[in-house]
């Protein structure tokens, strides 16, 4: 099974701040991660911890008032965090790794056709021009399932359904042949039925063009769907990252036991569902310790003081959190989780 | 709750009928729906975007005029022409939380006004303090501090404005609201808090809910009944772990097998059905609403009908025990 992972995209200790309002916002807080050829991988959190900036520093969509401050972002060779221009990002964005944005509604251009869009995308990067461009449209319009591309592409995008938009928005993303796939809640603005078919269209796509796709997401339900790998964030931070069924059937960290346990599919009718005080911790200011500690019900004193560093569970799953290291006392995770953890014991071996 | 007892209708829409437009433009939103909504229940209308689930609920708090129909509530009909009394009373004790909190509250109110602003009209004869005691008793009831009464909505999170929300809506005493998605612009942490919080009122105030979402299982988790509408139809109504159990109509069930489960190997073996309007053939039979078994509502023609009662009492020997879990409504989905 342990293969060595051939790795694709490597981020070392990336730290990113922004300058807002005179006041200086650390939103990536030293973040390690490698992603590896042809997986599927996710990244989830709640909305502000980050998870938009993280993958946003991979194509050089960071906001004007954002910086990388220290890290390294390796891509065959090269060293993402370092590139300036837009010259530089421009070998790298769309032909190399492409992005498929949240909301289909504002990511087309209303006053261009469909097949002007794509075709835009196909001269850029692919030099294809005419007869030669029109044709690879209609065989990419094919490709993301849009039924009778020759008339759809003389369309509008006001012509097309929520869903069917997201194909096309898909289908500019393909147009470059990318090699990774960022999807940043590719379906929060879709319904549940046609949800489930742009995944089974972003996973159809991955196994044919052999992708590396990660998915952005806060919900936990596409998640179990798409990912082979998982990386939980929370301020800034990865807290836990692993196999999808670790994460899922094994957590680790105490942020993703609440997470987990909040999710009312778990909850019992008449009874209170588990619920995590509190907010997120302001990143204006400087986190000391663990950054969930202040809502952390049973956190313990080193939490407070001291950054946890990742411990490793298993080979393929780690975790930040103290209460894996062998000085630290034993603490329980909620019910639920532990009902989880014995109900799958043998799906995690 | 207990559907065995008699139970008091709190609310009633009768053939609601709702169109925008005229003319050319004429778009039948609500194409005639029918349900009750008993006292102290959670009745969940699910569908997904455009099937007029939110118009149902703006229409019976009378923001959108019904073009057919009527609504009952506690025995009078409350749309259209009524007198002044019942109005007062209809817009004291029907309430409304909307969806996103970012969008809902005056910005440029304090929350100390945002909280009252129904009192003004409905107990004139208030005092100021006496006003401001109530806003602090509001403010407490929904876990937010009576100093944050002199705050504006943007010094708060998201789980807090929705809280304010919330406020403003008890502040009028009311008996029914109709929640509009509260939680779907939530994040997931602060979701499980407003719920909890909106049962634990549910309980302490024997309050009603119609509650609106296209989340299926936070339908599970909160609410008794769940109506299915598409369209513009309720296609079915059934008590909630009944109509997880055992959903008839097509529609309901290609809805639960998109459903996303927090679950990696029961998603891996789920198996997606897919609705196709058209294969209802509807020309000679003309389909109606239809109470298939005890508080089990369906709608199809005769001979659909006909197979929905096999597909029921196919079904029917191995329920031994309820069916609650996942588990369940992953074999469902496989079926």
């Amino acid at each position: 099974m342990e293969q060595q992972h051939d790795v694709i995209l490597s981020v070392k200790d990336l730290n990113v701040k922004f300058s807002l309002r005179g006041k200086v916002l650390h939103a990536i807080r030293g973040i390690s991660l490698d992603i590896n050829r042809g997986e599927s991988f996710a990244i989830v959190g709640e909305s502000g911890s980050g998870k938009s900036v993280f993958v946003k520093n991979f194509i050089g969509l960071l906001d004007r008032n954002g910086w990388v401050d220290s890290g390294e972002i390796l891509y065959n060779g090269m060293d993402l965090a370092k590139f300036k221009t837009d010259k530089d990002w421009l070998q790298i964005r769309g032909k190399e790794i492409a992005m498929v944005m949240q909301d289909p509604m504002t990511s087309l251009n209303p006053l261009k056709t469909i097949g002007a869009q794509i075709g835009e995308a196909l001269k850029l990067h692919q030099n294809l021009v005419g007869t030669a461009a029109y044709n690879e449209c209609v065989q990419i319009l094919n490709d993301v399932g849009i039924p009778e591309p020759e008339r759809r592409y003389k369309q509008y995008p006001h012509e097309f359904s929520g869903g069917m938009r997201q194909r096309v928005v898909i289908a500019i993303a393909m147009a470059c042949n990318p090699k990774i796939l960022i999807c940043d809640e590719p379906t929060t603005a879709l319904d549940v039925t046609i949800q489930a078919q742009i995944l089974n269209l972003i996973k159809d796509l991955k196994n044919k063009y052999n992708l590396t796709t990660i998915y952005i997401t806060h919900d936990l339900g596409v998640v179990a769907n798409v990912a082979d790998r998982i990386a939980v964030m929370y301020a800034g931070d990865i807290v836990e990252v692993g196999k999808c069924n670790d994460v899922f059937y094994d957590p680790q960290h105490p942020y993703t036991w609440a997470l987990l346990s909040s999710l009312p599919q778990l909850g019992i009718k008449g009874e209170d569902l588990y619920s995590i005080e509190g907010t997120p911790p302001n990143l204006f200011n400087v986190i000391k310790g663990d950054a969930f500690a202040p809502r952390n019900p049973n956190a313990l004193k080193v939490d407070f003081l001291h950054r946890p560093p990742y411990f490793e569970v298993s080979p393929t799953h780690k975790a930040k959190t103290w209460l894996l290291d062998e000085r630290a006392p034993k603490v329980e995770p909620p019910p639920h989780i532990a009902a989880l953890r014995e109900a799958h014991k043998e799906v995690r071996q | 709750m207990n559907y065995d007892e008699v139970n008091e209708v709190l609310v009633s829409v009768r053939d609601m009928h709702v169109v925008f437009g005229k003319g050319r433009n004429k778009f039948e939103a609500i194409k005639g729906v029918s349900f009750d909504i008993y006292k102290g229940e959670t009745f969940g209308l699910v569908g997904e975007s455009g099937s007029g689930k939110t118009t149902i609920g703006r229409a019976i708090i009378r923001i959108n005029p019904m073009s057919g129909g009527e609504v009952i509530y506690k025995g009078d009909k409350i749309n259209g022409k009524i007198s002044r009394a019942l109005d007062k009373k209809v817009t004291q004790e029907i309430q409304m939380i909307f969806q996103d909190p970012m969008a809902s509250l005056n910005e440029r109110a304090k929350v100390d006004y945002i909280v009252s602003e129904g009192l003004i009209n409905v107990e004139k004869h208030l005092s100021s303090e006496e006003r401001e005691t109530k806003v602090a008793k509001a403010l407490l009831e929904v876990g937010l501090l009576p100093e944050f009464a002199t705050r504006f909505p943007h010094e708060f999170s998201g789980g807090q404005r929705q809280r304010i929300g919330i406020a403003r809506s008890l502040i009028m005493q009311p008996q029914f609201i109709i929640a509009d998605e509260p939680i779907s612009a939530l994040d997931v942490s602060i979701r499980a808090q407003v719920l909890n919080l909106m049962n634990k009122l549910k309980k302490e105030r024997g309050l009603t809910y119609l509650f609106i979402a296209h989340d299926l299982s936070v339908m599970r988790f909160i609410s008794d009944r769940i109506a299915v509408i598409h369209k513009g139809v309720i296609v079915e109504l059934a008590e909630c772990e009944k109509l997880f159990a055992h959903p008839l109509h097509p529609y309901t069930k290609a809805l639960l097998s998109a459903v996303p489960l927090a679950d990696p190997e029961y998603e891996k073996h789920k198996v997606l059905l897919t609705y196709d309007p058209s294969a209802h053939d509807y020309s000679v039979d003309k389909p109606y609403w239809h109470e298939i078994e005890k508080g089990h509502f369906v709608y199809g023609n005769e001979p659909e009908l006909e197979g929905y009662r096999q597909e029921l009492s196919a079904s029917k020997p191995e329920e031994a025990d309820e069916p609650r879990r996942k588990q369940e409504s992953c074999e469902n989905g496989e079926k």
